[in-house]
């Protein structure tokens, strides 16, 4: 074995251990409700992987993409919780939810095909409030959502007798669901990930990159540009789906208001902040804007710590040092945190 | 009847307005032939017609015998058809190489493929010291060569090429037109679609004048070239 070889495999598994130690690691060192938004994060992560299908790859700006996480945690509330009385068992559920996502993605998708840029932007947005709103709606004249109230009491994933919301003892340890969760997100997000890099590495991630360019040329080249701005549409939308199931089975409980604009617009946040169609960047960026806005919720121990006082209500303060964050990546690091080799180059160059 | 390409009573349309009108043409196999004609003629929309971007209203399109009519462009592209679209058209942030092989991407003969870039390369030195320079960042007259080496390596059998003059200064023009002539000999057909009149008739052998949607004539470039009419309309005098 070549020293090269050795060293990765080195890095590799000290990455696997790193990950598989991580949520004890912050359970310890920060708390039990710091693993919880480990959890989350790990959510927005794949979210983040699935809008950069659609806008890093194939450039088709999507405002409205939190509809299919919408569409995800429905499904999967239908059929496993005491709201229909159905409690299918999560196997089934997650890919059917992922699957029906992945097809709104295409019937979004095939009447957009003729728009490009702001406007296309424009009725995509309108899609995602036209879900937001039927499933804020749809409790009468059949109560399929139960309107703003939304559904509760949504069955944690559970494999016979395994429940993943109940502790369990193995080898002496305590894992609770919050770990357990942990380790269920990591293995889908990695899926997602080993995905995104496939594609992006393929004969369609290449032909989505032309379609970005320049469309036109795109299918003078013979590219099918209908056919492969769809299987952005519906490839996004499933990874959307499949982290709405997971959404709801991890909090139990789902309402429209958890599925608003500004949602959408976080997830591209991530993306744009992180590098969009970059895969490390895209994660970093999720990791983010998950985990930084949580951590600005203690600036009023910091205030007291450094000035015996609460100056400024921290409350107001997050949302003001987040947007301050924000300003300064843009104007300090306008392709990302950590861009492609492509746009790096692109900004470097056009400066020069 | 042994045109490459066929075009009869070809029309189009753009909501009420008509902008090419019962328009017939043909490109013999290996053939350079022009359509020249003022702005807003029809030259860009009957190029898009042929090649699949727009609809036609009514008309035909063959291609060595073959119905196109109506094919979306990627499959008319497949048959041996690619345009050159009109400012270049080039991958902005791919390199030089990665557009190269964009223009083979319906094909698989990895082999062939490999020898292809490698004429294009000879055919186009300039290309090749840039290879791996974003297309973006090339100057206009580089990329308007990316854009025919792009579309060599689809290797086709006719070219359409809309307007590869435009905003080139005057020794890229020479540059990019010696390109397009060495194409030609290698048993390329092109369709050339030009606003330089002279330019187009001093490189084609035939030619099509286009006026408002519709040929008003159409002969050898010599012949064109010597009417009054064309000289007085479209060579200045």
């Amino acid at each position: 074995m070549s020293s090269v070889l050795k060293s990765r495999w080195f890095t590799f598994g000290l990455l696997a251990l790193g990950l598989a130690l991580l949520p004890f690691l912050v359970d310890a060192g920060l708390g039990r409700s710091w693993v919880r938004l480990l959890d989350l994060a790990l959510l927005y992560v794949m979210l983040a992987l699935g809008l950069n299908i659609v806008v890093g790859y194939a450039g088709l700006l999507d405002l409205g993409y939190v509809a299919f996480y919408a569409l995800g945690a429905y499904v999967y509330a239908w059929l496993a919780s005491p709201h229909f009385g159905l409690h299918l068992p999560f196997w089934a559920i997650l890919p059917l939810g992922a699957a029906l996502a992945g097809l709104f993605g295409v019937l979004l998708g095939a009447p957009t095909l003729r728009l490009r840029g702001d406007y296309l932007a424009i009725v995509t947005l309108g899609f995602g409030e036209i879900i937001r709103i039927f499933m804020n709606n749809l409790n009468a004249p059949v109560n399929l959502t139960n309107g703003p109230q939304g559904i509760n009491l949504i069955d944690p994933v559970r494999l016979g007798s395994f429940s993943l919301s109940q502790p369990h003892e193995l080898f002496g340890y305590t894992f609770t669901g919050v770990h357990l969760t942990y380790y269920l997100f990591l293995l889908l997000t990695l899926a997602v990930i080993f995905i995104s890099m496939r594609l992006e590495d393929s004969r369609i991630g290449r032909a989505w990159v032309a379609i970005r360019e320049d469309e036109t040329a795109a299918a003078a080249t013979g590219i099918n540009t209908r056919n492969l701005k769809l299987l952005a549409f519906a490839m996004g939308a499933t990874f959307g789906g499949l982290a709405g199931g997971l959404f709801a089975s991890f909090q139990g409980f789902i309402s429209p208001e958890s599925f608003n604009l500004m949602e959408s617009i976080m997830i591209l946040c991530m993306i744009v902040l992180g590098g969009m169609g970059h895969i490390p960047g895209v994660i970093f960026g999720a990791l983010l804007l998950t985990l930084l806005p949580e951590a600005l919720r203690y600036t009023g121990d910091w205030q007291r710590n450094l000035f015996g006082q609460i100056y400024v209500d921290p409350a107001d303060l997050r949302m003001l040092l987040f947007g301050m964050a924000l300003v300064a990546v843009m104007l300090y690091r306008p392709a990302g945190m950590f861009p492609s080799t492509r746009r790096r180059r692109e900004f470097a160059d056009a400066k020069g | 009847m042994s045109a490459l390409l066929s075009i009869s009573q070809l029309s189009v349309a753009y909501g009420g307005i008509q902008a090419v009108r019962d328009l017939s043409l043909e490109v013999a196999p290996g053939e350079m032939v022009c359509l020249i004609g003022a702005n807003g003629a029809g030259k860009t929309t009957t190029l898009k017609a042929i090649s699949g971007l727009i609809a036609p209203q009514a008309g035909s399109v063959h291609f060595d015998g073959q119905a196109l009519t109506r094919l979306p462009a990627h499959e008319v592209a497949r048959r041996g058809l690619t345009l050159v679209p009109e400012g270049r058209g080039v991958f902005p942030r791919m390199s030089v190489v990665e557009n190269l092989m964009m223009g083979a991407y319906t094909r698989r003969d990895r082999a062939t493929i490999a020898r292809d870039l490698d004429q294009v390369y000879a055919l186009l030195p300039r290309l090749t010291e840039r290879r791996a320079q974003l297309a973006g960042l090339l100057s206009g007259g580089e990329q308007q060569m990316l854009a025919l080496g792009r579309a060599m390596m689809a290797r086709p059998r006719l070219l359409l090429l809309d307007e590869p003059s435009m905003g080139l200064a005057p020794l890229m023009v020479q540059a990019v037109f010696d390109i397009i002539r060495q194409i030609a000999a290698g048993d390329v057909a092109v369709l050339l679609v030009e606003q330089n009149a002279h330019l187009a008739l001093k490189t084609c052998a035939r030619g099509y004048v286009l006026e408002n949607g519709v040929v008003t004539l159409s002969g050898m470039s010599a012949d064109l070239s010597a009417n009054p009419a064309v000289r007085q309309a479209y060579l200045g005098e």
